[in-house]
């Protein structure tokens, strides 16, 4: 039987740790719903922003740009991954990195070569021995479009200068508080809009210059895509470290209640075990 | 009734207008331009400045620090780089912030990667103020 005091320390750590989880569950809740918000103001510019672009991959433009052009062979790709920082979030991230594995696995059989840029210090972990090209990491609950252009920027050149041929995003979707699914996209060149029989035979006027514009444009897009997904994650990151934390904290009171049964017994039959041997002391004294 | 159009006006951190107006003055990269319902497909790039557009109930005033816009001839999309409502502009943040890009442009080389930066930084601000001050003289 093991020692009532033991049963007791042991009692009071669970209990400690799941005060911790409880108040990292409401920590996590309250980030969720600003993260949230955060989410649903960004939104209306990444749509607006594939609102224009398709357009642009329906007009007559007299400059098409390199983003809509595929290229006939692929020998290298990139990816841009999006993790937490930290940890403590479910599987979160685990599934994601699986499923950016999967998709880079599958140009490897091509042998195709792969550059990786990451956000968030978990995917600069795990995909270091891949050989990271750029990563940012520390962006905080509010990160600014102006921390990511670094990294985006060095994947885009890459692309320009013909370095990669393809550009997936790998990123996590907020279906609802509960559910959180990996996805992964590709960014360059641009899948044109389903809509494409109704080609238009307009072209823009452009102030100044096409080629100016539309290359400002056109990164401002695929910057707003990463941002979207930068501000998907938090909340993606939130919302699956509170599910975490409430199962952790669950999972606590479990066992505190399943102690303290062990812990009544122990004391009960100690209680048993000296009034037993009372009484057979008194006996034997008469 | 006069023709309209639908105008979006948004920023990367939120949606400031979505609705419909009769007439927009946009900042372009270019010059000021007008825009009236059904103008032919246009797309500029914006410099920091006022944009103004008018609805039903009257002219409203906003601050643009750069972007996109898109005109369709019943749909114009501004992407803002970011978007202040009039009323919200503070004169002494944009004075500050003038100073700031002043003092940071003293002695830099204009090869310097920031540079271009900064000075967009600093056009930002001595546009902003310009239009403080321009609305201060109509409320007055």
């Amino acid at each position: 039987m093991a020692g009532l005091k033991e049963i007791r320390s042991q009692i009071g750590s669970i209990q400690n740790t799941k005060k911790i989880t409880k108040a990292m569950e409401m920590v996590a809740a309250s980030k969720m719903r600003r993260a949230r918000e955060r989410m649903d103001a960004s939104r209306p510019y990444a749509e607006k922003m594939r609102q224009v672009v398709s357009h642009m991959a329906l007009g007559h433009l007299e400059y098409q740009h390199s983003f809509f052009k595929e290229r006939d062979t692929v020998k290298r790709v990139g990816y841009i991954i999006i993790s937490s920082d930290r940890g403590l979030c479910g599987g979160l991230n685990t599934n994601l990195f699986k499923k950016a594995l999967e998709s880079i696995a599958e140009w490897k059989e091509k042998d195709v070569e792969v550059d990786i840029a990451v956000f968030g210090n978990k995917a600069l972990a795990a995909f270091k021995r891949f050989g990271v090209v750029a990563e940012t990491t520390g962006l905080g609950d509010k990160p600014g479009v102006n921390d990511l252009l670094g990294t985006i920027k060095v994947m885009l050149d890459a692309y320009e200068e013909g370095r990669i041929d393809r550009l997936f995003l790998v990123e996590n979707e907020f279906v609802n508080s509960m559910t959180q699914t990996p996805r992964v996209t590709q960014l360059i060149p641009v899948v044109a809009a389903e809509m494409d029989e109704i080609k238009h035979h307009w072209d823009y006027l452009y102030e100044p210059e096409s080629k100016e514009v539309i290359d400002m444009l056109m990164t401002r897009y695929i910057e707003s895509l990463v941002y979207q997904g930068i501000v998907e994650n938090i909340a993606c990151e939130m919302s699956a470290r509170m599910i975490a934390m409430k199962s952790a904290t669950d999972n606590a009171g479990d066992m505190i209640d399943k102690l303290k049964l062990v812990y009544n017994k122990a004391r009960q039959a100690a209680i048993t075990q000296e009034i037993s041997e009372i009484v057979a002391g008194a006996a034997a004294v008469e | 009734m006069a023709m309209t159009m639908h105008l979006d006006v948004v920023s990367a951190e939120e949606s400031i207008y979505s609705g419909v107006v009769e007439e927009i003055l946009a900042p372009g990269t270019l010059g000021n331009l007008g825009i009236m319902p059904r103008h032919s497909q246009l797309i500029t790039t914006l410099k920091p400045g006022e944009l103004r557009y008018k609805t039903k109930d009257g002219d409203v005033s906003l601050f643009v620090a750069g972007g996109i816009m898109e005109v369709q001839p019943s749909i114009v999309t501004v992407l803002a780089d970011t978007a202040v409502r009039a009323e919200d502009l503070d004169e002494k943040a944009a004075q500050d912030a003038q100073k700031r890009a002043e003092d940071a442009l003293q002695g830099k080389d204009p090869e310097d990667i920031d540079y271009e930066a900064i000075k967009a930084e600093l056009e930002a601000a001595k546009a902003q103020i310009e239009m403080i001050h321009r609305i201060g003289k109509t409320l007055r």
